[in-house]
């Protein structure tokens, strides 16, 4: 037997060790439990050294930061490069402190404007494995932080704690495919559970296809899960469709975008509104300005004319020639005859516009289009149908023969529409 | 080949095993670890790198121990379960198998040739994926697809890497 087993002892030996991780692995899927003392020492043992390695890392790149930015500036006079290089130096180290204030305070802004109570917290390291979307932070449960409180942004939700260590606590990330929180959209109130897909992207599901969701609608958290208060940004809607049994949205988390550095994680989290949806104002049409046209001929210039001016000009015209002045003639005189063809010489050089009396030739249609004839214009005496003075309106004062004209000027070619 | 034949190629092998300082065996796996917990967070590009698993093939093949090279992955493993959210075990038992064939392989061959490195990295870089995704699905019932292209080029990467890491951990070697 001791013969056996020193022939085989490697492969009992990796069996054996085999087999305790097995054993290891089945108590903690089958109980739903963890294994607390093995991840803590390992934790401890690391994040420790990963904070020190950030702390140093810091030093190491602004030092060197510093340093290639004092190279670029060397100049032929030795003292105006050193008192450049110093204030170089002391520009960036207080461009960098300026920047971690501007986060600071961005965090601190929103943990005022929060009635939630939050605890600052620094993005330490990543988890190991490739499809783990965890990260560790340098609160732990010396802090406060506790296992399932959520990590949020002023931008959004970052995930939630997994698991909090002495020193530091590991946060799974939204885009973690085990992870999960009940949201809402923003314009259509649509309820749903987030999902994260691994890569970057997320997924909201439990809708169903007959619920409307647009493209670019902000899903906020619902505050359903207990874990994160009503009322934080999630992400953007990306690309929505119907799916066989339920609507398949895929959503951007806004939070996870900038890669945060600094996080704030949620110690007790108290809902608020979803702040009301805001239609994008609507692009408006802006013609060119009609004035701008005038200098290249006088052809283009004057008021855009529409069917109707047209139609009034040429009624107008018409009347002009017949000696017919609307408003003025008494009742009872002669009609006036609108089938009559305009003189296309009429009219220039503030002439009035000969008539050409005879059978209607022209179609309706034509009416718009301002056809001339090219028969000869035969003068058509004004007299020959004396304008008859209309039933004035009451309220207004008679008009005498010189200032008929003056009513009802000549139009000048300059001023004529343009024809369409 | 007999057994006994077998025996004295194993011992022979044996004796020519490589031997490191001890600390070595405690530093460089932290230091492994280390480097995929803190370096993709500012350098996203190396997420790709399996430190962890380059550092237990490396040890494995140059001490020529199987039970030496099942262990060394065994710790190596756990230790990346737990920074990890799995439960302890899923790396830990791929590692183990990993470091055991690792070592099997550096009884039998000559590891010191780059090209065989590269040669063996590749390899064991697809298995230990491969062991990974089909206990993910097998044990814990997790769904993710498994792309082959993507596996080989992560493979071909990390054997390309891991040569020259092999080559700078050469020099960590006590002199006989």
């Amino acid at each position: 037997m001791e013969n056996l087993f020193n022939r085989y002892r490697n492969f009992t030996t990796l069996i054996l060790v085999l087999f305790a991780q097995l054993v290891l692995l089945a108590y903690q899927v089958k109980n739903n439990k963890d294994v607390p003392f093995l991840r803590f020492w390992t934790v401890t043992a690391v994040t420790p050294i990963a904070t020190v390695i950030e702390d140093v890392r810091s030093g190491v790149a602004g030092f060197f930061e510093n340093y290639f930015t004092l190279r670029d500036v060397r100049g032929e006079n030795k003292k105006m490069r050193e008192e450049l290089g110093r204030l170089k130096l002391e520009n960036q180290f207080l461009k960098t402190e300026l920047a971690t204030a501007d986060r600071a305070r961005a965090l601190a802004a929103f943990e005022s404007q929060s009635q939630s109570k939050m605890l600052a917290a620094r993005i330490i390291g990543t988890g190991t494995g490739a499809n783990n979307k965890v990260v560790f932070i340098d609160r732990g449960s010396n802090s406060g932080v506790q296992k399932g409180m959520g990590v949020v942004t002023p931008d959004g939700i970052v995930g939630k704690v997994l698991a909090a260590y002495p020193t530091a606590a590991q946060v799974l990330l939204v885009t973690d495919p085990g992870f999960g929180a009940g949201v809402i959209s923003q314009k259509n109130h649509v309820r749903g559970v987030v999902k994260g897909l691994g890569y970057g992207r997320c997924r909201v599901d439990y809708v169903e296809n007959e619920q409307k969701v647009d493209m670019g609608e902000m899903f906020y958290t619902s505050g359903d899960d207990r874990v994160f208060p009503k009322g934080l940004p999630v992400g953007k809607v990306t690309a929505v469709h119907d799916g066989s049994t339920a609507k398949e949205i895929f959503v951007s988390p806004i939070a996870l975008e900038d890669s945060p550095e600094e996080v704030l994680v949620i110690l007790e989290g108290i809902n608020k509104e979803i702040p009301a949806h805001q239609e994008p104002a609507r692009q408006v049409y802006l013609g060119p300005d009609p004035a701008s046209g005038a200098a290249e001929g006088a052809a283009l210039s004057g008021p855009v004319q529409t069917t109707a001016d047209k139609v009034m000009d040429r009624t107008k015209e018409i009347g002009e020639q017949q000696g017919h002045k609307f408003g003025v003639n008494p009742g009872g005189g002669k009609p006036i005859d609108f089938n009559i063809k305009l003189n296309p010489e009429a009219g220039k050089n503030g002439a009035p516009r000969q008539s050409v009396i005879g059978t209607p030739q022209a179609a309706p249609g034509d009416l718009l289009d301002g056809d001339v004839t090219d028969a000869p214009p035969s003068p058509a005496p004004p007299a020959a149908a004396p304008p008859k003075t209309p039933p004035q309106a009451p309220g207004t004062p008679p008009k005498t023969a010189a200032q008929a004209p003056a009513a009802a000027p000549p139009k000048a070619p300059a001023s004529a529409p343009p024809k369409r | 080949m007999s057994y006994s034949s077998e025996r004295e190629l194993a011992l022979d092998r044996e004796s020519q095993s490589s031997r490191f300082k001890t600390w070595v065996f405690f530093i460089v796996p932290i230091l492994a670890i280390l480097f995929q917990v803190y370096v993709p967070l500012f350098f996203n590009f190396l997420g790709f790198l399996e430190l962890p698993l380059l550092v237990t093939i490396y040890f494995a093949l140059m001490r020529r121990s199987q039970i030496r090279g099942l262990f060394i992955g065994a710790v190596v493993g756990l230790a990346q379960d737990s920074l990890s959210k799995n439960p302890l075990g899923m790396f830990g038992i791929c590692k183990t198998l990993v470091g055991y064939f690792a070592a099997s392989l550096g009884l039998r061959i000559d590891v010191e040739q780059p090209f065989v490195r590269l040669l063996l990295t590749f390899l064991l870089f697809c298995f230990h994926q491969f062991l990974y995704w089909v206990m993910a699905r097998a044990l814990l019932a997790q769904t993710y697809p498994f792309d082959w292209r993507e596996m080989a080029i992560l493979a071909a990467l990390n054997s390309v890497v891991g040569v020259f890491l092999f080559h700078f951990l050469d020099r960590l070697r006590e002199e006989r």
